[in-house]
């Protein structure tokens, strides 16, 4: 303050100025005092860091298979999280899995993200006839189940990690587009877009200054709540053999592979699915402390 | 300060002298159609006629009050002066020139137009910071970043907010009456001509009103700016205004100057709504509620004069014809049968 005082005398044309936090620091202050979301934040982290060490971290080469250790429970000397059908160490599959996983949750979505933006504000500050023919065509894209309309489209393109990537991300783009129309559509009737109008701007200058600001953090928010379905989705794929193909390490592939023993070793076979819970929690819980941090009014 | 007002007068390129109006409205028409679905399809489509044939002038340096009841199409009409949305029929002439015609592109209109919005909230960009909000429009018209935001700070000087403390803020941070000082600085950051006041002060608290009001008219002689002034405040119109119209129903019924609409109304609507101010005389006040009911459908408007189903004085021919605006010598028009000649409304009898 002292330092606007002494400058206030001569009051240059662009003179420093008391600014106030930016909107998104706020964000991040009240995010940092949400221990729920702060702890799935620090799963997600761990996750993605030992998702990159894996190959230097893992204790055991995870493409190493022996006849003679198959399906060791957990606890066995050298197999810390037991083996798998093939005696391959589960704990060095599960943390090379997690790269696929992961990959396959947050790839998809962050293409659905940018394309659904696009399209949905296209619509939603266009209106009219313009967003209704949109909005048509993606209502025939959301009338089907996602899994099923993954599943389709996966089986059509055929299978493959990219297949798949691309028949996740049609899946969720819809999804995207009807919460990016809808929000857009609302900061389109505000006042200081008519006023952004009356100043005779653009459009595009008018989505750009005014509107991009206002409505990517809502459909930002919004796809982070997607990953955790892309991943279960992906793992689903994997399952089905449309997505992942063996002997890649995937945790919805490794739970294919291990249902043959969920009645020899339950434990073994359920360690893939605990590992979809834990980082689809995890996302899920920081999409929703995001989200509470967001929608404080100021 | 002084360089910013004279920049201002510069830039009013005063076409047709003083003598012309700075803005004439004629026949201003806007209806929305209501939303017909598939299955109760009605012929004829049913419309809201929210402004239905509006005239009017706006004199250069003069102050328009425009008053009416809520659903009355004050807003509609500023919205439509703005261009904000496209009027059906009717034309705007901007100081001789047709509104969106060769000689006056819509952009360049804009800029010599300007409006205040009601909600000084929702009127400013959440995200932005209250100089950016401000020096938006003279970017968009090609000012320099660094010349925009010192236009931007120098206004909010001039508006009463200090540029040190509050050019770096974000509108949740300031009052309402702060806000809507923001809003004034960013209207007149384009230098207009006409600035449109939409409920500008009807939001703020009583003594943050009279402040921006005195503010509105000091800025008004400063920059030589003609307000349109709309507001549900009878008060704050007499207040502002030199010449004040009263809108019932989407028509305009009475306009005239201040001091005759309000010390001789001619239209029983204007009366009947002055007579609603509560009056600071306790022996003056009125007992019973001199307006009855809400006004009626503007979907499917009485027919005849519009006001006949609520007036006191309707007679039987007032459901019939439509009065026409009837100018008297003092640049005083009204709507009403009764004031105009040969309406046939003194021999009619009262209404069946």
């Amino acid at each position: 303050m002292t330092h606007s005082l002494a400058s206030a005398a001569a009051v240059p044309a662009v003179a420093p100025v008391t600014r106030s936090p930016g909107y998104w620091s706020n964000v991040l202050r009240r995010l940092r005092r949400d221990p729920v979301a702060l702890a799935a934040g620090a799963v997600i982290l761990g996750l993605i860091v030992m998702a990159i060490l894996a190959p230097w971290i893992s204790p055991a080469d995870p493409f190493q298979a022996s006849m003679l250790k198959r399906l060791r429970p957990i606890g066995t000397e050298g197999y810390p999280l037991g083996a798998d059908e093939l005696g391959r160490d589960m704990l060095s599959r599960l943390m090379l899995g997690a790269r696929l996983s992961l990959f396959m949750g947050i790839v998809p979505v962050i293409a659905a993200f940018a394309v659904g933006s696009a399209i949905g504000i296209l619509a939603g500050y266009a209106g009219g006839w313009t967003s209704t023919l949109i909005m048509r065509v993606v209502d025939v894209f959301y009338a089907f189940p996602s899994v099923l309309l993954a599943i389709a489209l996966s089986g059509t393109l055929g299978a493959g990690i990219f297949n798949a990537i691309v028949s996740l991300t049609i899946v969720f783009i819809p999804q995207v587009v009807r919460v990016a129309e809808s929000v857009t559509a609302q900061v389109r009737r505000s006042d200081y877009v008519d006023a952004a109008r009356a100043s005779g701007a653009s459009p595009f200058t008018i989505v750009r200054a005014h509107v991009l600001s206002n409505v990517l953090g809502p459909i930002f928010v919004y796809s982070t709540s997607l990953i955790s379905v892309s991943m279960i989705l992906a793992s689903g794929l994997s399952f089905l053999g449309l997505g992942v193909r063996p002997p890649e390490p995937e945790w919805g592939l490794m739970l294919n592979t291990l249902r043959t023993a969920i009645y020899t070793q339950p434990w073994v076979a359920a360690l893939p699915g605990v590992m979809i819970f834990i980082t689809s929690m995890s996302f899920n819980l920081l999409s929703d402390g995001l989200r509470s941090a967001m929608e404080v009014k100021e | 300060m002084s360089t910013l007002i004279e920049t201002a007068r510069a830039a009013h390129d005063d076409v047709g002298g003083p003598a012309q109006p700075l803005l004439s409205v004629r026949g201003l028409v806007k209806h929305f159609p209501l939303k017909r679905d598939l299955l109760s399809r009605k012929r004829g489509g049913n419309a809201v006629r929210a402004v239905d044939g509006v005239d009017f002038d706006v004199k250069k340096g003069e102050t328009l009050g425009v008053v009416g009841e809520s659903g009355c199409g004050k807003s509609t009409t500023a919205r439509l002066v703005m261009q904000l949305i496209a009027q059906d029929r009717g034309e705007l002439v901007f100081d001789g020139v047709a509104v969106g015609s060769r000689a006056l592109a819509l952009r360049e209109f804009r800029r010599q137009t300007q409006m205040v919005f009601q909600d000084s909230y929702s009127s400013l960009n959440p995200r932005m910071t209250i100089e950016d909000s401000v020096a938006f429009g003279p970017l968009v018209h090609g000012t320099a970043r660094n010349d925009a935001i010192a236009v931007a700070r120098g206004l909010l000087g001039r508006v009463g907010l200090d540029p040190q403390r509050f050019a770096g803020r974000y509108p949740h941070e300031l009052s309402g009456g702060q806000r809507q000082r923001v809003n004034i600085a960013r209207a007149l950051a384009l230098h207009p001509r006409l600035v449109i006041l939409d409920e500008a002060v009807s939001a703020l608290d009583k003594s943050v009103e009279a402040q921006v009001l005195n503010l509105l008219l000091d800025l008004k002689d400063d920059f030589g700016l003609t307000y349109l002034f709309i507001s549900h405040d009878l008060n704050v119109v007499r207040y502002i205004s030199d010449r004040v119209m009263v809108m019932y129903l989407g028509e305009v019924v009475e306009l005239g100057p201040v001091a005759q609409v309000f010390d001789a109304p001619r239209h029983p609507y204007t009366q009947a709504l002055l007579r609603s101010m509560p009056s600071m005389e306790p022996g003056q006040r009125t007992e019973s509620a001199p307006l009855s009911g809400d006004p009626p459908n503007p979907i499917d408007p009485p027919s005849g004069c519009r006001f006949h189903t609520r007036c006191a004085q309707a007679r039987a021919i007032c459901a019939q014809q439509a009065p026409a605006m009837t100018r008297h010598g003092d640049g005083h028009a009204v709507r009403c049968l009764i004031h105009q000649p040969d309406s046939g409304y003194a021999a009619s009898g009262a209404p069946t």
